[in-house]
């Protein structure tokens, strides 16, 4: 067992756990942080992404401890209260879901892209998502909600806020 | 009355708020008190007879829980169809993941050492892995010819029309099978109390089969067995019948260890052990007139089942009814077979067998018009089925249909003309050869024949002591939307909005049994039940008096509130009635085969790479005519999701089978498309007016599976002109295809 210290969502946890735990298993067995989901375990379906220093990673293949210095974002983390986060407001919107598995890792990763993309192009957004599985098909709804997403990002003041 | 429609508007999905916050409960984000966790220790070989159980060193195994064949209270079967799948292995196993016994412990991550460490002696038998072994009856691995179900569909004179015929063409088409690939893998939670009977939380599609299966497992009366849906992370078939089993694993250590018991897959044993696409080959064998009519055919159709009937004789029933498409067959044999094999039992998947028998005549239509020298638009519009005529099964087409206007439409809409023309001249040059493709076809909507008379399902509203309306149904939201639709159709019968109708969690505790979630039903069955169920609360309503011929929300709401202050709990109820015209005729599997069938036609543009033998679809065309669409998002989604699992289907999921079991169950090697691999999928909705579901829909869900495998191939054979009649249809097979450059088969049919 190892203590592992973490920043989530802008708060520090603690956890007691063996040092070679993934990311994901910390995220919900000992947080409680069920929104990530497990798709896969290998980092293929993407259903796992959280933010790591604003980048998309997938944390079912990031091991905990090597994380404890740097800021994590799960999908718990976007919203202030039942204030959507303009990404979350926009696949709502767009209804860029269906059997939503797959919802919290694919905003994950769409919040990582617009933080360092205020404007991607169709083919940027696409590439961006390759490592986002989506059996229900729902790409194009997704596909234009990043599109909505990013404009409704540029409009809003707080949007740079929103971005962090 | 608000005046404001709410069927045909595209409404915020119900539960789409939880879904993009995380906070949507599915099963693994339940926990319970004391709870332990379950894994399941397999065979290893395909068939055998089980020797000697170790359990091996290094396990703390008396902090485990166990659970054999032995510990079952009632019987050991899975009950769905024929009751022939054993819960746990006793004695013998007939495919390579079944499972023999449970584990249980309360730490998650020590459950596979400890079903690394169980070792199992085995005495093993030959065993089948293909349908031509099957056939051979080298062995008998089930009943007395391996055979599990049946049909034969008999029209007309076929054995009279051959030498009548200017052509014969015969062609053979085979299909692999396929992994769903929910992203949430299978998963339940169960728990157990004397009292309260067995309770289960799950990922699945029909809480009423799996209530049943319980029941025989566990010797319970139906009052105590209690089955919840949890937000289910897809679906597509995969969690039709299969929950039934980890529903059973679940209970059984849960009542064994008096705790809690929670089951979870991994993807490896999700892929390896649950069901997939029944593999299937088709043959045809077609008479023809010289000017391209179809004056009959032999259709001989065999699908695999693996090692237990589960649900193949439905599963075939569709394949059977599907075979004949949508034409017109004067004379035609149907002959279909559902045979075993030692791999695990295939199942059910989007579609439902219809994908398998589709893709064989959609491609053989394009090798008729070769031989007859039409072009695969001409062929198909000479004998498409028109309004009067009757199907396979005989069945009149009773609506007023038009495939030859939705075929144009379709042409039209794809500019396959310009397109044909323009991809033959280019095809002369360069690195790639790009080519069109077309399928038209047709998918049933609801349950076979007396299917739907037999379930007689049942669908309660309420009205509740708040004045807001909850719909009580057993169907399931797996991402199609079942939710959002059925609020808005109990919304728009009683002229309140949408916000003020919710529908309640399928909990067998709850709702009464609407049926499972398949076969494209939720829509038009159920959906025209709770039609019913409402206009049965509004009728209530104005009968007491409380409520006029016309009124506001509020009015409505007070009149409610009033109803339920001096009666109490106000529910309606409606059940299925047959309507008395449909007729079907199971010994001769004749008659009124579904209440409505949806058309389509599908148009694929394909690519050809030359120098990586890549194929790629650069743009698909979906046109379709599914009655009244109620929600234009949610039925685009579904086309537009169905038609991306079409092209897995046909170019990318390959499932690799040794000694009857998945050589590449994970995502690394089990290849699907990606949002790069797709094209835009364009939908159309075609309208003809139809009168059959609530407010005049038709089922959805299932079609856009059917047409994407025969118009990609058909694509393909156009750009390369080399007819290709297997699916999955990878990079190596068109490779080796180029070097035999082999004629097409069809030639030898010719006379
Ligand atoms: S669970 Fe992490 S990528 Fe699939
Ligand atoms: S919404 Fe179901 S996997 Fe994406």
């Amino acid at each position: 067992m190892a203590t592992i210290n973490l920043a989530i969502n802008g708060r520090p946890r603690t956890v007691e756990a063996d040092p070679q735990i993934s990311l994901l298993t910390v995220l919900r067995e000992n947080l409680d942080l069920i929104g990530t989901k497990y798709g896969c375990g290998e980092g293929q379906c993407g259903a796992c992404t959280v933010l790591i220093d604003g980048r998309a990673q997938r944390s079912c293949i990031t091991r905990a401890e090597t994380v404890g210095q740097k800021q994590i974002t799960t999908i718990e983390g976007p919203a202030h209260g039942e204030r959507l986060h303009p990404v979350q407001e926009a696949f709502l919107e767009e209804d860029a879901l269906q059997c939503g598995y797959c919802t919290p890792g694919m905003i994950m990763s769409v919040v990582a892209l617009l933080n360092r993309n205020h404007h991607p192009t169709q083919s940027e957004i696409i590439d961006s998502l390759n490592g986002n599985i989506c059996r229900c098909g729902a790409y194009s709804r997704i596909i234009s909600a990043v599109q909505k997403a990013a404009t409704s990002l540029a409009k809003s003041e707080i949007g740079t806020g929103a971005r962090q | 009355m608000t005046g404001d429609h709410i069927v045909g508007v595209s409404v915020p999905r119900k539960e789409g708020r939880d879904k993009v916050t995380g906070r949507a409960q599915y099963v693994d984000d339940l926990t319970l008190p004391g709870m332990l966790f379950g894994a399941t220790v397999r065979s290893q070989v395909p068939r055998s007879k089980i020797g000697k159980i170790t359990f091996g060193p290094g396990i703390a195994w008396d902090e485990f829980i166990v659970v054999t064949a032995r510990d079952i209270p009632g019987k050991n079967v899975i009950a769905l169809i024929a009751n022939d799948q054993p819960c746990l292995a006793d004695g013998v196993v007939n495919h390579p993941e079944e499972p023999i016994l449970l584990l249980a412990h309360s730490d998650r991550h020590l459950l596979p050492q400890a079903v690394a460490a169980v070792s199992i002696e085995y005495d093993q038998l030959p065993a089948l892995f293909t349908v031509e072994q099957s056939e051979t009856r080298s062995e008998v691995i089930w009943g007395s010819d391996n055979i599990f179900k049946s049909y034969l569909v008999e029209k007309g004179d076929v054995d009279g029309i051959w030498k009548k015929a200017d052509y014969i063409v015969e062609g053979e088409y085979k299909t692999g099978a396929q992994e769903q690939l929910y992203i949430e893998n299978n998963g339940m939670i169960a728990s157990f109390d004397a009292q309260q009977g067995m309770t289960v939380w799950g990922s699945l599609q029909c809480p009423f089969y799996v209530h049943k299966a319980l029941m025989a497992l566990c010797n319970l009366t139906a009052d105590k067995v209690r089955v919840v849906q949890m937000e289910t992370g897809g679906a597509f078939g995969g969690k039709e019948e299969y929950p039934s089993m980890i529903a059973a694993h679940a209970a059984l250590l849960a009542i064994k260890c008096g705790r809690p018991v929670k089951i979870i897959y991994d993807r490896l044993e999700d892929m390896a052990a649950t069901t997939k696409r029944h593999p299937s080959r088709t043959r045809h064998r077609t008479a023809l007139s010289k000017d391209g009519r179809i004056l009959g055919g032999e259709i001989e159709l065999t699908i695999d089942g693996g090692a237990y009937v589960t649900l193949s004789p439905v599963v075939l029933s569709r394949a059977t009814i599907h075979a004949g498409g949508a034409y017109y067959w004067p004379n035609v044999r149907i002959t279909a077979k559902a045979v075993a094999t030692n791999a695990p039992p295939h199942g059910a998947f989007r579609g439902f067998g219809a994908p398998q028998s589709l893709f064989a005549l959609e491609r053989h239509m394009d090798r008729i018009a070769q031989v007859v020298g039409l072009s695969p638009v001409e062929i198909r519009k000479r004998n498409f089925l028109q309004p009067g005529q009757m199907t396979t099964t005989e069945q009149t087409v009773r609506e007023p249909l038009d495939l030859v206007r939705l075929l144009d439409r379709a042409l039209e809409l794809s500019d396959y003309h310009a397109k044909k023309q323009r991809f033959a001249k280019e095809n002369e040059l360069g690195t790639s050869r790009k080519g069109i493709g077309i399928a038209a076809f047709l998918h049933g909507a609801g349950f076979t024949g007396s299917g739907e008379r037999n379930l007689s399902s049942v669908v309660g509203v309420e009205g509740c002591a708040d004045g807001t309306i909850k719909v009580l149904v057993s169907s399931t939201e797996f991402g199609q939307g079942t939710k959002t639709v059925l609020c808005q159709i109990a919304a728009e019968t009683l002229g309140l909005p949408y916000e003020n109708v919710e529908i309640a969690q399928a909990d067998t505790d709850q709702v009464p049994n609407s049926g499972p979630t398949v076969a494209s039903r939720t829509v038009m069955v159920v959906g025209k039940l709770v039609q019913s169920a409402a206009l049965g609360i509004k009728q209530t309503l104005m009968g007491s008096g409380l409520l006029g011929d016309s009124y506001s929300a509020e009015q409505f709401r007070s009149a409610c509130r009033t109803q339920v202050a001096a009666h109490g709990q106000f529910r309606s109820w409606a059940r299925y009635e047959a309507p008395a015209d449909v007729f079907w005729d199971d010994d001769k599997y004749r008659g009124e085969a579904y209440a409505a069938f949806a058309w389509a036609v599908y148009v694929a543009e394909a690519t050809v790479d030359m120098t990586t033998y890549n194929v790629s679809v650069d743009d698909f065309l979906a046109l379709q005519e599914v009655g009244k669409v109620l929600h234009p998002v949610l039925a685009r989604g579904q086309i537009a999701g169905g038609v991306a699992q079409g092209i897995g289907y046909t170019l990318y999921e390959k499932v690799i089978w040794q000694n009857g079991r998945m050589q590449n169950g994970q995502m690394t090697n089990y290849i699907m498309p990606t949002s790069a691999d797709l094209p835009v999928v364009r939908v159309f909705f075609e309208e003809m007016g139809n009168v059959h579901g609530a407010f005049g829909a038709k089922g959805i869900g299932e079609l856009p599976m059917d047409g994407p495998a025969p118009a990609i191939v058909n694509a393909v054979e156009d750009a390369l002109k080399v007819p290709f009649d297997s699916i999955p249809l990878l990079p190596e097979d068109v490779f080796e295809a180029l070097l035999a450059k082999r004629e097409p088969q069809s030639v030898g049919g010719v006379r």
